[in-house]
């Protein structure tokens, strides 16, 4: 069974101006040990959709409709109290900026070893031992004896790793993890990245890493969910979306990834931008840039559908579309 | 137009002062603290092409930039802009305008205040290039529609503008005085890969059809290798190899440069085992002795941790590293 599923998740903001959208229709699922990548623009809805999962969805911004369950449980109608303890204990969460989730003013470890014995049936002194090996884990030198400075004492690489330490060390089922290495350099987030695998894989911990750079996600996915204006746009494993794309909009992404391996004379690109939440056009929200538009895709919505090796919400694969 | 470098850097450092207030220190008995931000760096760039700099965050890259265009003055060393002093020529306004800089953010350097027409026609104000409105006018129409907008957006707030379509305003600004060379610092990195991928060919695209020269910064190796003639690899404030785009991605020498490429994710999904580059860039206010590479270094050895290594030739590009210059890489 899947360890969780999101099922026809819509999110509205309502405004003066009337309700904006932001989530529509989204449904996945995440099963034990896997890593599933979530990529797409900025504004596509992605940290919306970890917001939703974990119930921190800023106000007024609400859940309209839809199931989101953990082990088979509904989990996005619990009351606050008991949202917060699924939250530590089961699901763990890793943001962008290591700053606001460290608290400047306690040490690295009190801070571990508080998020420790609130969650585990253990004592301070045991709790500071897992504590140490938590920092060991997650490649701190020294952690015996750093675990009591404070978050100012390390550079930004080390506190995003204390960041993960403080993630995992309730030994949560499912991650939830919003551009945990952006933020970071390439060298530091090689090292970061290579962790999280080996974590995943170790501890069979599933993880929802949300991200816009597709290198990490090819490295470290195994399925990927590309989101657009709102709603999943192509669904699949991760070789297939990367190298195979179906979705148009999916292709143009892939193709306007800038080589490692050549220079190009010119890069690929995809025209226009994506609409605003108060502008999403009729039919498929991505026909104003679509090569491939026709005139079913003016009019009607698409939902996600099978598109061969991966599940594309675009009408090129729907019965009777154009050769 | 002369036949010389657009641009000359030679030997050039800022340092910053960031001891604490003089009280503190005699009461902790400390010295003044310097942070070497830039250390003594030399390159040139001919006219007509890009020069990249690239390297991790902290590593010197911005202060570059702001001592090439003079934000900055140079705690030794001297920089030339078209043979002439930079100093000298920044004290006229015609040398001036034939400089401009484009920055990270698109959404901190553009005036949320201003329309955008008054942001992209201030530089043509401020050097007095065009006089009476309706010839500003027109001629910012021409600037929005060259960099892919409407003439009508000039009447718009950069508020409503997204991301891609705000760096495009900045650009349309840094080319109001007609510059011939662009320091272009991070231009594409706020952005997501599809609008980056809009925004590096409307750079080259405008290079080939103005012949500008450019400065190019970014600490994204596909990027780099996507726009640049030649380019620099930068650790804690020095350059350690300086080589054309191709040969520097085709054989990269020094071990620094070599961890960089090591550490790119893997998009074409190959399987290639990464080796992470262990440990971090140190402080740049007490680098370590020799070569500051040194501590992460899988080559180094006794001579790297007392000996500065300096740029020396090697093929077609210069490398500092002493393993480089003993063969034992
Ligand atoms: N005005 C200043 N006063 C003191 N230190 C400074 C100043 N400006 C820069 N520095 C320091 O100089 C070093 C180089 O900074 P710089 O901004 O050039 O780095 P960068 O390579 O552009 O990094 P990034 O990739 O993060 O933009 C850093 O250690 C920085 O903290
Ligand atoms: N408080 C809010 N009120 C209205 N719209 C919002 C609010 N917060 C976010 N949004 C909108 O919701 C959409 C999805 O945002 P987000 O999930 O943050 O995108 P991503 O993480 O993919 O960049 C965006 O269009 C954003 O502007
Ligand atoms: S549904 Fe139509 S417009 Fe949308 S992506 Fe597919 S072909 Fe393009
Ligand atoms: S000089 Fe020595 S430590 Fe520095 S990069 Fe070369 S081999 Fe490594
Ligand atoms: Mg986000
Ligand atoms: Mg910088």
């Amino acid at each position: 069974m899947s360890l969780l599923q999101v099922k026809n998740l819509r999110v509205e903001f309502p405004t003066r101006r009337g309700t904006l959208v932001a989530l529509d229709d989204v449904s996945f699922e995440i099963a034990p040990g896997e890593v599933l990548g979530v990529v797409g623009e900025s504004g596509a809805g992605k940290s919306m959709t970890g917001a939703a999962i974990i119930g921190l969805l800023e106000p007024p911004g609400r859940i309209a409709s839809g199931e989101i369950l953990l082990e088979g449980r509904r989990i996005d109608n619990l009351p606050y109290e008991k949202m917060r303890r699924i939250r530590g204990r089961e699901i763990g969460t890793i943001f962008q900026d290591p700053l606001t989730t460290l608290n400047p003013l306690y040490t690295i470890g009190r801070q571990l070893v508080e998020t420790i014995t609130t969650h585990l049936p253990v004592g301070p002194g045991e709790a500071r031992e897992k504590a140490i090996g938590w920092l060991e884990l997650v490649g701190i030198p020294a952690a015996r004896e750093r675990i009591d400075s404070y978050p100012h004492e390390f550079s930004g690489g080390m506190r995003q790793r204390v960041v993960i330490a403080l993630a995992l060390c309730a030994e949560p089922k499912l991650i939830v993890a919003d551009e945990p290495t952006t933020a970071l350099d390439v060298s530091i987030q090689a090292q970061v990245i290579a962790m999280l695998k080996t974590l995943a894989r170790e501890k069979g911990t599933a993880m929802m890493l949300v991200t816009h750079d597709m290198g990490v996600i090819a490295e470290t996915a195994d399925r990927v969910a590309v989101m657009y204006a709102g709603r999943i746009s192509e669904i699949g494993p991760v070789r297939q979306l990367v190298r195979h794309a179906r979705h148009p909009y999916s292709q143009g992404l892939m193709g306007s990834i800038p080589p490692l391996d050549r220079r190009v004379e010119r890069l690929q690109q995809i025209d226009g931008a994506m609409p605003r939440l108060s502008a999403i056009p009729r039919g498929c929200a991505f026909n104003p840039r679509c090569p491939r538009v026709f005139d079913r895709c003016l009019v009607e919505r698409p939902e996600l559908m099978d598109a061969g090796t991966t599940r594309a919400s675009c009408w090129l694969y729907a019965e009777g579309a154009p050769a | 137009m002369s036949a010389g470098p657009m641009l000359e850097v030679q030997n050039v450092a800022r340092h910053f002062d960031v001891s604490k207030p003089v009280l503190q220190r005699l009461i902790a008995r400390e010295g003044r603290r310097t942070l070497r931000a830039v250390d003594g760096i030399s390159f040139d760039i001919p006219t007509g092409t890009t020069l990249s700099l690239v390297g991790e965050s902290g590593c010197g890259k911005s202060t570059v930039a702001r001592l090439v265009v003079g934000l900055y003055g140079p705690s030794f060393g001297k920089v030339l802009f078209d043979g002439q002093d930079l100093a000298k020529a920044r004290a006229d306004s015609a040398q001036r305008s034939r400089m401009q800089m484009i920055f990270q953010d698109p959404y901190a350097s553009l005036n949320p205040r201003w329309r955008v027409v008054d942001i992209v026609a201030e530089p043509i104000r401020a050097f007095r290039l065009l006089k009476g409105k309706k010839a500003i006018l027109a001629r910012v129409g021409e600037l929005l529609t060259q960099v892919g907008l409407s003439p009508l957006d000039g009447q718009k707030y950069p508020h409503e503008f997204s991301g891609g379509q705000r760096q495009r305003i900045s650009i349309a600004r840094a080319l109001s005085s007609n510059p011939e060379f662009l320091v272009c610092d991070e231009p594409t990195s706020a952005l997501d890969v599809s609008v980056q991928a809009q925004i590096l060919n409307l750079m080259k695209e405008l290079q080939q059809r103005l012949g500008l020269t450019y400065l190019f910064i970014s600490h994204n190796l596909a990027v780099v290798r996507q726009v640049s003639d030649r380019i620099g690899v930068m650790y804690l404030g020095k350059l350690v190899e300086l080589a054309p785009a191709e040969s520097l991605f085709e054989r990269p020498r020094h071990p620094y440069t070599r961890a960089l490429m090591e550490a790119i994710p893997d998009l074409e999904m190959t399987g290639r085992q990464r080796i992470p580059v262990g440990g971090e860039v140190p402080s740049p206010i007490s680098p370590p002795p020799g070569c500051t590479f040194h501590p992460r270094c899988p080559l180094a050895n006794d001579r790297c941790r007392v000996e500065v290594p300096v740029m020396k030739a090697a093929l077609d590009g210069m490398v500092a590293c002493h393993a480089v210059e003993e063969e034992r890489d």
